[in-house]
């Protein structure tokens, strides 16, 4: 657990970077940290490995004092990721991710052997160990420098904007990299970004700074969405609150209706029972896509909207097809579940 | 340290042959000469080059093999050939001007953001406007720096020169060494030792007020001192 | 040419001699004294302007100056190669100690920073991070220091002492062109071979180099 006790930084300019900062990072979650820009995120991310050091306040790592620490040792323990990844231009991948490890004392084979087994985990071959890191795009360096930060098994993971520079089909994949390596894993990560959507979807507890290094919000990614503490908050969280907060509901809770009942529309299958879309005058229209009994409750409502007969396709694991959703249940549905959240006791 | 010949007034009269002032005269203006004539054909060369992209072997490579001719021996070799006087001197000079000054104008030209340069022609800039107005003030800094470079050069080379009968500071050092009056050779030391410090200088100065703040970072700094 | 070379080959062959060791012994030990002192300059960076401009005004004086007043600092003879050494050296200093700043200071500061979060202490970081990577500016310094070098030993055959400058000398006082000639093929030469074994040198060990600008592989 990490946790901040009243920690305030103070640049010698005059600005104030971290305002009275009190906040618990729980075990093995993910907590994340954002806001806009010079609202002390990083600041604040920096005082946890001791690269800043806080005016006033004090950091601790399981109740240990991070200024009591021997510094270089303390950064040992902790795996740091950053925009850009950062890894050594003069090293191979392989050298780059065993680097801690032999600071560490291990012998060179042995954390090379790690660092390959790394590398896997991380989603690259091993053709990648002998590389540097001039011949690898955004996206690979920063797997690198995942897979480098991990090295030492350090409890404790820091993790500024590591998704930010690259494109978004690469930090869509990234991302998927990051929560499966966490449920693995379940290291104690502090993560900062400046995007909410990020910061929604990897975080287990998200906590919004405001300009001015104050802390505006802290609560699971529902919460955020659901009651934002104030007009600040919510308009950072984004005006499509109400849709995203779908995500968090899954798709088996909306009634489904089997096959049979679509009603006007109707829809066609293949030998297998595969969808090929909806009978329309000119021929097949496509369904626009299908739905899974894991996806989330925003994609069925999603699919029913932009569906050309206004339902969402259920498929099972082989593709077939086995059950709809209509538009107007799924209404009926969401009408449903608000009076019933209304009526329930705020946790 | 025997500065007697240094510090003889009737060394330093303005108009006493051999005197201080006119070596310095004389050596300041083969300096000039040798400058003039090699940025005369080195940096429309250089600036051809760097702009086109042709030739570019040459550019790269001219200061590297500028730098390891032997300058005694480019001296001696003129004057073998050519016999005494200024010419094969000034010729020796210029030759060894021009590499700086060639590599200098193409890395110049090379460094500049291509975008910049579009932007300009996108404004409807006529290629000389381009050069002049946009490409020349962004290669400055390092034109210039080439341009100190080679003064510096010319400076040592030509006191050197004196041993193949040139004029100027030279002069001091060999004929002083030919007659171990070891008094004059200092002097001649020390004189264009300065000379040399205080031309770089003065060329610094040059530099600091030719080169536009945007580019040399000072804007930044001066907005950075005022925001703290 | 051919009758001057055949009855001239010891001599030309021990200036050579004379001016490999006057050429690189400045070199090296320039380097070696240019390491802590360009170190230095970035630790305390209110000591690097200084460092520049002292380093500047150094490398401006005339080399043939600099042959002549040492004596009087260092107390040796006026024809003592020791002038020429300590001279190339001096001049070494100045041109590397700015080059080594200038190639540790142009280190990333993304992996810098990202060696001192792992947890690298300083000295360390110096040796397993900063100056590998500042390894190719300071190399590129050291290949104009040693071709700089190879060309300014010559100009200490005025003051007796000079490698293949003495061919220059002895040409010119005969009015002879041959030796001229061999002394400036030689000299180039010498530079060109001392410059490219300091490119292959590189080359060797900063393989990382040859794949930078280079295109990326897939995502």
């Amino acid at each position: 657990m990490i946790t901040f006790e009243d920690v305030v930084k103070i640049y010698p300019g005059g600005g104030t970077a971290v305002d009275h900062l009190t906040l618990e990072l729980p075990t093995g979650r993910t907590t994340v940290l954002v806001g806009p820009s010079g609202c002390g995120k990083t600041t604040s991310l920096g005082m946890i490995n001791r690269m800043v050091r806080p005016t006033s306040g004090r950091v601790l790592i399981d109740g240990r004092d991070v200024a009591e620490q021997d510094e270089a040792l303390l950064r040992r323990g902790i795996g740091y990721v950053i925009q850009h990844a950062g890894l050594f231009p003069h090293r191979t991948v392989l050298d780059n991710v065993a680097t801690v490890p032999m600071l560490l004392g291990q012998s060179r084979r042995q954390a090379r052997t790690a660092a390959l087994g790394l590398l896997e985990r991380v989603g690259l071959s091993a053709e990648f160990a002998g590389r540097y890191p001039a011949q690898l795009s955004g996206g690979q360096q920063q797997r690198v420098g995942v897979a480098r930060a991990l090295a030492a098994d350090p409890p404790v993971m820091l993790m500024d904007e590591p998704f930010s520079a690259v494109d978004p089909v690469v930090r869509e994949g990234l991302h998927r990299e990051f929560l499966r390596l966490q449920q693995d894993l379940h290291k104690t990560i502090a993560l900062v970004t400046h995007d909410i959507d990020e910061a929604i979807k990897l975080g287990d507890v998200v906590a919004i700074f405001r300009q001015g290094g104050r802390l505006a919000q802290v609560g699971t990614p529902r919460q955020l969405l659901e009651e934002p503490a104030d007009e600040f908050v919510a308009e950072f969280v984004g005006r499509d609150r109400g849709l995203r907060s779908l995500s968090f509901d899954d798709a088996t809770e909306p009634p489904v209706r089997p096959l049979g009942e679509t009603g006007e529309h109707e829809l066609v299958l293949d030998d297998a029972g595969r969808p090929l879309g909806w009978k329309s005058p000119t021929g097949l229209e496509a369904t626009g896509g299908t739905f899974t009994r894991t996806d989330s409750l925003r994609l069925v409502t999603d699919l029913a909207i932009s569906s050309p007969a206004g339902i969402a396709v259920r498929v099972g694991p082989d593709g077939a097809a086995d059950g709809t959703v209509r538009h107007h249940d799924l209404v009926d549905y969401l009408a449903a579940r608000r009076l019933r959240r209304a009526s329930e006791p705020t946790p | 340290m025997n500065l007697s010949y240094l510090f003889d007034p009737a060394h330093w009269g303005l108009t006493t042959p051999g005197g201080f002032p006119e070596l310095l005269f004389s050596h300041l203006g083969y300096v000039a000469l040798a400058l003039l004539i090699g940025t005369a054909i080195a940096l429309p060369v250089g600036l051809y080059i760097g702009h086109t992209g042709r030739g570019s072997f040459l550019a790269i490579n001219a200061g590297n093999a500028g730098r390891s001719l032997p300058t005694l021996g480019l001296l001696m070799l003129m004057v073998t050939l050519l016999g005494l006087g200024l010419t094969p001197v000034l010729i020796a000079l210029t030759v060894l001007v021009i590499p700086p000054i060639l590599t200098s104008a193409y890395a110049g030209m090379r460094s500049l953001d291509q975008r910049v340069v579009n932007a300009a022609r996108g404004m409807g800039m006529r290629p000389w406007q381009v050069l002049t107005k946009v490409e020349l003030p962004m290669a400055l800094p390092v034109l210039m720096s080439g341009f100190r470079s080679a003064a510096l050069q010319v400076v040592a080379t030509a006191t050197v020169a004196a041993a193949v009968g040139l004029g100027g500071l030279g002069r001091l050092l060999i004929d002083g060494l030919a007659v171990n009056d070891y008094s004059r050779v200092l002097a001649g030391a020390i004189v264009v030792a300065v000379l040399a410090v205080v031309l770089d200088l003065v060329l610094a100065l040059v530099q600091r007020w030719i080169v536009s703040p945007g580019l040399s970072g000072r804007a930044q700094a001066r907005t950075r001192r005022a925001t703290t | 040419m051919i009758t001057y070379l055949s009855n001239n080959g010891d001599t030309i062959l021990a200036a050579l001699r004379q001016h490999i060791v006057l050429a690189l012994l400045p070199v090296v030990i320039g380097f070696l004294v240019a390491l802590p002192i360009g170190y230095l300059g970035v630790r305390f960076p209110w000591f690097y302007h200084p460092l520049v401009n002292i380093c500047g005004v150094l490398y401006s004086i005339p080399s043939l100056a600099l042959f002549v007043f040492l004596p009087v600092i260092l107390g040796t003879k006026i024809l003592s190669p020791l002038n020429i050494v300590v001279a190339l050296t001096i001049y070494t200093v100045a041109l590397l100690a700015r080059t080594v700043a200038d190639g540790l200071r142009s280190v990333d500061t993304l992996v810098t920073r990202s060696a001192t979060a792992m947890g690298y202490r300083r000295l360390r970081r110096l040796t397993d991070v900063e100056l590998p990577v500042a390894l190719p500016v300071i190399l590129a310094g050291l290949r104009v220091a040693t071709v700089a070098n190879i060309s300014l030993v010559s100009v200490g055959a005025l003051i007796g002492v000079g490698g293949l400058g003495q061919l220059f000398t002895r040409g010119f006082q005969l009015f002879y062109l041959e030796p001229i000639l061999v002394g400036i093929i030689l000299s180039v030469l010498l530079a060109a071979v001392a410059d490219l074994t300091i490119v292959l040198v590189q080359r060797a060990i900063t393989p990382w180099t040859r794949f930078e600008h280079s295109d990326r592989g897939a995502a």
